[in-house]
């Protein structure tokens, strides 16, 4: 599955003859080792969930942290190498906070993904930076209305109705394209997200996973927030029923 | 130059918003002491397509100010793929007004239309305050007009309506302002576009009386009339 670089892939101002770069591309595997990250735009705002898998029993619950808010209006979930995601939050909690001081308004959900993307970008053109190895779904609801972006190690950023990365994305990504998302408000669209981490989560290879949602919708008064406790336990118990309900088939 | 003498901005500058958009308007005198160096100057500076900015004070430093705001404008423009909000074009305004406080001198009015929140007003005085009001005044002409606009101000007026009281609110200020004069320049900004309208010095109400002209305030004694000064 993975081909060899053979000598191209020893840096990321290195082309291959086929036009690759390698190094970049060694830094989405990183992405893809990592646990689930799903986003979804419902019609009136964002849901994002994610597979935190779990360490150590050890480990407090509700700690290692994997989303977070950028701004008021739009928060970030990151999938990769943590330490690497959390510079790049900073670096967006940054950029929302120096364009509102000029310009006097919230960052429009565009230009800070245009912003993050660029310098994600940024670090894939110096032979002394590496590449991020982490990907970022980022949601936010600004006067357009809700957006979802994903930037990816490559500094590409698209604009996505739905969009997942991570070891199960192949898999939500198709339970995803089965939602009918224009039509599903953000309550609903919460149920189907914890449904699919726990359709996703790999019993066998990964023991055990902790699932952390956030949400901005108009229920949340267009402000980027955890998912409130009641609504989070609802959607888990939800989850785990239809779990059941397809291993008794 | 000396900071303490008293120093007037021959201005008057008027910005107003109706149902629909927003209504600038402006004198056009330019006076350096009693001496008009320019009669028929244009106050109301474009920013953006959507935005323009009605200048008083130095004209040096409103004109600086603005060459600016239109430069950071084009940019975020350019960047953001559609137009500039006039929120955003007057925070630009009172950014480089209060960091500049020591050294400028100006007072502005930026008044614009854009898809978010249709029209609006933001007043920008001296030190870098910014405002966001139904109607601005501004200038040493603006003086003479607070209690007209307490008055005669209306919520929700028409383009026609509002204009009109653009026009009859400066030619007032020229009537009793010595550094405010000439002709009455407005801007009109709607979703439709903008529209510059003139209207010179003569078509404006003159607000006082014309007395006969008398040859002799002698010739008084020998008629009959003992009230010269009353009006008929």
């Amino acid at each position: 599955m993975s081909s060899i670089g053979t000598g191209y892939d020893l840096s990321v101002t290195t082309f291959s003859p086929d036009g690759r770069v390698f190094q970049i591309e060694y830094a989405a595997k990183a992405v893809d080792n990592s646990g689930t990250v799903i986003g979804i735009k419902c019609k009136d705002g964002i849901v994002m969930g994610v597979e935190k898998l779990i360490a150590s029993k050890m480990m407090l619950p509700g700690s290692n942290r994997r989303i977070h808010s950028v701004n008021r209006h739009s928060g970030m979930a990151v999938a990769g190498l943590a330490a690497d995601g959390r510079q790049i939050v900073a670096r967006a909690k940054a950029e929302a906070t120096n364009y509102e001081s000029v310009y006097g308004e919230p960052i429009p959900v565009k230009e800070l993904a245009e912003r993050v993307a660029s310098y994600v970008h940024l670090c894939t053109l110096y032979w002394w930076l590496r590449p991020f190895g982490c990907g970022v779904i980022l949601g936010g609801y600004d006067r357009d209305g809700p957006q979802l972006y994903m930037i990816e190690p490559s500094g590409i950023s698209y604009r996505y109705f739905g969009a997942a990365i991570g070891k199960g994305k192949q898999a939500a990504k198709t339970e995803i394209e089965k939602l009918k998302l224009s039509e599903m408000t953000c309550r609903e669209g919460l149920i189907e997200i914890a449904k699919i981490i726990y359709r996703v989560h790999d019993e066998a290879k990964d023991k055990a996973f902790e699932l952390e949602m956030s949400w901005v919708c108009d229920e949340s008064k267009r402000q980027h927030e955890k998912v409130p406790e009641l609504l989070l336990e609802e959607a888990k118990a939800a989850a785990r029923a239809a779990l059941e309900e397809m291993d008794a088939d | 130059m000396d900071l303490n003498a008293a120093h007037s901005m021959g201005t008057t500058i008027i910005g107003v918003t109706y149902d629909g958009g927003v209504i600038l308007g402006a004198d056009s005198r330019t006076s350096t002491g009693l001496y008009v160096a320019n009669r028929a100057s244009d106050k109301i500076t474009q920013l953006t397509d959507n935005v323009y900015v009605c200048r008083s004070g130095s004209a040096a430093d409103s004109q600086i100010v603005s060459d600016y705001v239109r430069y950071f404008l084009h940019q975020h423009t350019i960047q953001l793929g559609q137009p500039a909000t006039v929120k955003v074009a007057a925070n630009l305004v009172r950014l480089i007004s209060y960091n500049n406080k020591n050294m400028l001198e100006t007072g502005l009015i930026v008044g614009g239309w854009d898809k978010y929140e249709g029209g609006k007003i933001y007043g920008i005085p001296l030190g870098g305050t910014i405002i966001e009001q139904p109607f601005a005044i501004g200038g040493s002409g603006s003086s003479y007009l607070y209690g007209f606009f307490d008055q005669a101000w209306r919520e929700g007026m028409t383009k026609d309506e509002a204009e009109q009281l653009v026009v009859k609110a400066v030619s007032l200020a020229i009537a009793r302002d010595g550094a405010s004069g000439g002709v009455v320049r407005t801007v009109i900004i709607n979703s439709e576009g903008v529209t510059r309208n003139f209207y010179p010095g003569d078509t404006l109400p003159r607000w006082h009386e014309e007395l006969e002209p008398q040859n002799s305030l002698l010739d008084i004694l020998n008629t009959s009339s003992p009230e010269p000064m009353s009006i008929q």
